[in-house]
């Protein structure tokens, strides 16, 4: 079944797939301007860029899911118009998407065989799975409903579906985003081999040590442009990053000797159900967050802290008064705007439909948290200058990029959007501050700011706790790390101590001070 | 070739403008074909229909009092809706207003209570309705129950609850066995605003309250929070508002709106309770609602013009003998072409030329 190699041929024999001078504009907006590509057999290509920079917009168009406004896709020397993903499919590009399109209710190979053909029986098409799974040393049980499933898991499913179809070039979309140390690893185990087999990958993402690790090629994509097309391994990170920003981004800066004061935000044996079926169960989660000191949880996605961030800002009650102390004021039974009056503010991880309301301007999404506290609000009625200034202290503070005073939020880029929301909280100057992926999907340049801002918040004596699944991220500004799994959180640990493999383990579930569990056995099985 | 509708960039701005004209010209252009098929003359029906009942001041003041309730019912509707809330039962609101009013009206008849009486019948009616209105809401928030299926259910309810009332207890013992009840009494019925005219009070309860909706929606907190519920109900529950309290404040403020716009009517034009006080206003309200863009200004404008259909309707069935239902086929018709113009403010229609297979040819 693996015959990619045999047909494909070597890198020698020309590209596999070129795009030639590749543009796409939306409107006065050009996504993609003029961008050459060519992908060999038997290679990684990194496509390297901030976000807005263009690589979603070109891998579309390569996928048939767009269509260009001008240039050309040539497959094997051959112009082709590719009108959908289906015509894509039958050229042999496959592609695994950062958000998987999977149904949680389905098992894994009712899942795959919606997405193939219909020609095939239902019988056939698991046997192949399972086939396919083995050889590629990526463990699933085709029986299993996919909500019961880890995200590596997961994304293993959207790996093998696309690798049923034996593309000759698999299109992988920022796929470590979502994984933990090891289990990248595992991923870059398969990688290899696909490119042993004669595939071409096209590899996306701004992880430069992992494309240094694992690339061959690499092109760098800046606001619309092809920037440069390198080998990785001749680069170093810096200079990777710098042809990605087009500047030396500033490091951040963390105020030595913070002073450390009273706990500010305590969880106490903190249990929940889940409100929908598919969530996490909380079970018994403790931490306290000290005045000036910033605690970061690590963890893969799905693990609870969404279920965490929910109970913190009051979106959902605690079983008990006691569970989530602010400032020494019992709140786990108060509303959102109760914990705000009393000092609390929250940045959750979804900026547009959670943390703003899209189509609304930013003035009213400056109204969004701060009606309860901010003097927003006389007599039940808005105070529509306040919320102005609001937006334009903000702007002003966080260097706020947009096109008029005030633009509804959706307009904004993710970064500005970001700089924004967290702008708005930190304007507030809260005693706590509870902030959820404070830097996803943000450009080098925002995630700067936003960092550093939260370490000046804590140096003037804020209890700032930060989730997140970016293990730099919380290294370079957490003095604590906890992490959680399975809805269970560990014993913070120093930052000093918090090396990338012991997170990693806790990250998988291992406990490090006992031996290893079940789940390592599993890890090794598929290893 | 291929329509498909693709997703524009950002909203625009002119189609929000433009899509209620649009869809009113293309029923204009709808209901000429079916009156032509019908064998009249379209464009002597469509004068008939839209021309004539603004050229005499008989016309122009019945317009009026039947925006009345159209814009008042809707103007309630309105703040639903923008909440995604789907109260669809202004019609029995309506009713139960009508019916709350009118139980002061029947039982201080003949006694010359006094001038209070008329402010209490309007208290009550609001209150009625708003009580009406309030058992969807609750069914919905503490049982799960779709409003919508609930909220349109009771209108039936409301309907036979009065058929009842006026054919049995409340009946007019001197009315000839009619299902009506007495005429109300002077102080139980609303001033006329023109002597010797159908014009009444109602029409300035009714501007007033189109001025309050737009203060509420746009300047008050409350009217943020029925925006952002329905723009973005996650952010809302973030920004710490109560969806299930807003489901109950919205459904009471819109039942009330309509219990008041239904005694309005049985103690003004009316002026006795009776089966049929309705020709389906709290369902036409919907329309109303949707063609003034749930804007409350929008929603006068369009009250006077659905208003100007059932008038024309009227007068067309006088003088060419079509069928009253037109009037229910047109407003049907309008609320279809409403709703569809509306996807073109999020989408734009573009013509694709069908792309074969992927042309593999030489380069």
């Amino acid at each position: 079944m693996l015959d990619a190699s045999s047909q494909a041929g070597s890198s020698r024999s020309g590209p596999l797939l070129s795009a030639i001078s590749i543009s796409k504009r939306y409107g006065d907006f050009l996504a993609n301007d003029c961008i050459d590509l060519d992908l060999f057999s038997s290679e990684i290509h990194a496509l390297l860029g901030e976000n807005g920079a263009g690589k979603s917009t070109l891998v579309k168009v390569m996928y048939g899911l767009i269509q260009p406004s001008g240039g050309e896709l040539r497959w094997m020397r051959q112009k082709v118009v590719l009108a959908g993903p289906s015509e894509a499919r039958l050229l042999g590009i496959a592609m695994v998407f950062q958000h998987f399109s999977l149904f949680e209710n389905l098992t894994v190979a009712e899942n795959v065989a919606l997405g193939l053909p219909p020609t095939e029986s239902f019988a056939a098409i698991s046997a192949r799975l399972e086939e396919t799974a083995r050889v590629y040393g990526l463990p699933l049980e085709p029986k299993r409903e996919v909500w019961r499933l880890s995200v590596g898991e997961r994304q293993r499913i959207e790996i093998v579906r696309a690798l049923m179809q034996n593309p000759k070039l698999l299109i992988l979309d920022e796929p470590t985003a979502v994984l933990t140390p090891q289990e990248a690893d595992q991923l870059f185990l398969v990688l290899d081999r696909l490119k042993s087999e004669g595939r071409a990958l096209l590899y996306i993402s701004h992880k430069l040590e992992e494309v240094k690790r694992l690339c061959d090629t690499a092109t760098i994509l800046r606001g619309g442009k092809k920037v440069a097309t390198c080998d990785p391994r001749q680069e170093t990170a810096a200079s990777l990053a710098r042809m990605m920003v087009g500047a030396d981004i500033g490091e951040v800066k963390a105020m030595s000797g913070r002073s450390v004061s009273v706990p500010r935000l305590v969880i106490y044996k903190l249990s929940l159900e889940p409100d929908d079926p598919h969530g996490t169960h909380l079970e018994e989660v403790s931490l306290e967050v000290r005045g000036g000191e910033i605690v970061g949880i690590a963890g893969v996605s799905g693990n609870g802290q969404g279920e965490l961030f929910s109970a913190l800002s009051g979106e959902r009650l605690s079983p008990a008064e006691g569970a989530i102390v602010i400032d020494g004021q019992a709140a786990g039974l108060l509303g959102v705007t109760e914990r705000r009056r009393m000092g609390a503010a929250f940045v959750p991880e979804e900026r547009l439909g959670h943390g703003t309301a899209p189509r609304m301007k930013l003035s009213e999404n400056a109204l969004l948290t701060g009606h309860a506290a901010s003097g927003m609000v006389k007599k039940g009625f808005i105070d529509k200058p306040a919320t102005l200034t609001a937006v334009d202290r903000t702007t002003k503070s966080f260097d706020v990029r947009k096109a008029k005073r005030d633009p509804e939020a959706v307009s904004l880029s993710g970064g500005n959007l970001q700089k924004f929301i967290v702008g708005r909280e930190i304007l507030r100057e809260p005693g706590v501050l509870v902030v959820s992926q404070p830097t996803w999907g943000v450009d080098a340049g925002a995630a700067a700011t936003i960092r550093q801002a939260l370490i000046d918040l804590a140096a003037r004596g804020t209890a700032v706790l930060v989730v997140s699944q970016d293990l730099d991220e919380l290294a370079e500004i957490a003095d604590r790390i906890a992490v959680m799994f399975h809805g269970r959180l560990s014993e913070p640990l120093d930052a000093a101590e918090a090396t990338r493999e012991r997170l990693g383990l806790l990250m998988g579930g291992a406990n490090p001070a006992k031996p290893a569990g079940p789940q390592e056995a599993k890890h090794a099985v598929g290893a | 070739m291929q329509l498909v509708l693709e997703k524009r960039p950002e909203r625009s701005t002119f189609i929000a403008v433009a899509s209620p004209l649009i869809a009113i010209v293309l029923t204009l252009v709808t209901m000429a074909i079916l009156f032509a098929i019908m064998g009249k003359n379209p464009i002597a029906a469509l004068i008939v229909y839209f021309i004539d009942p603004l050229t005499d001041a008989y016309s122009l003041q019945e317009i009026a009092v039947k925006a009345t309730p159209l814009v008042m019912i809707a103007v309630g509707l309105s703040l639903c809706y923008i909440a995604n809330i789907w109260n669809i039962g202004a019609e029995g609101q309506f009713i139960a207003g009508a019916v709350c009013g009118s139980w002061l009206a029947v039982h201080t008849n003949g006694t010359d209570a006094g001038f209070w009486v008329l402010p209490v019948m309007l208290l009550l009616g609001a209150i009625g309705g708003a009580l009406y209105a309030l058992i969807p809401a609750i069914c919905r928030v503490y049982f799960g129950a779709s409003e919508i299926l609930t909220s349109l259910m009771l209108v039936y309810v409301a309907d036979l609850g009065m058929d009842y009332l006026v054919r049995g207890p409340w009946r007019d013992p001197k009315g000839l066995n009619f299902p009506t009840t007495a005429e109300f009494d002077p102080v139980a019925t609303v001033p006329t605003l023109i002597e010797g005219g159908r014009l009444h009070a109602g029409a300035i309860i009714t501007l007033i309250v189109v001025m309050l909706a737009t203060v509420l929606l746009g300047r008050m907190i409350m009217g943020f929070e029925i925006r952002l519920v329905g723009a973005a109900p996650r952010a809302a529950r973030f920004s710490g508002f109560n969806a299930d309290r807003l489901v109950l404040f919205t459904f009471a403020i819109s039942g009330a709106l309509a219990g008041l716009a239904g005694i309005i009517e049985v103690a003004g034009p009316v002026g006795h309770l009776q089966p049929n006080i309705s020709p389906g206003y709290g369902f036409t309200a919907i329309i109303v609602a949707f063609l003034g863009r749930l804007n409350p200004v929008g929603i006068l404008i369009a009250g006077l013009f659905l208003a100007l259909t059932f008038i024309g309707g009227e007068e067309a069935q006088i003088s060419m003998k079509v069928p009253l239902d037109l009037t229910k086929v047109f407003q049907g018709i309008l609320l279809f072409y409403v709703l569809a113009c509306d996807s073109l403010i999020i989408y734009r229609i573009r013509l694709l030329r069908t792309i074969r297979k992927p042309v593999p040819a030489h380069a």
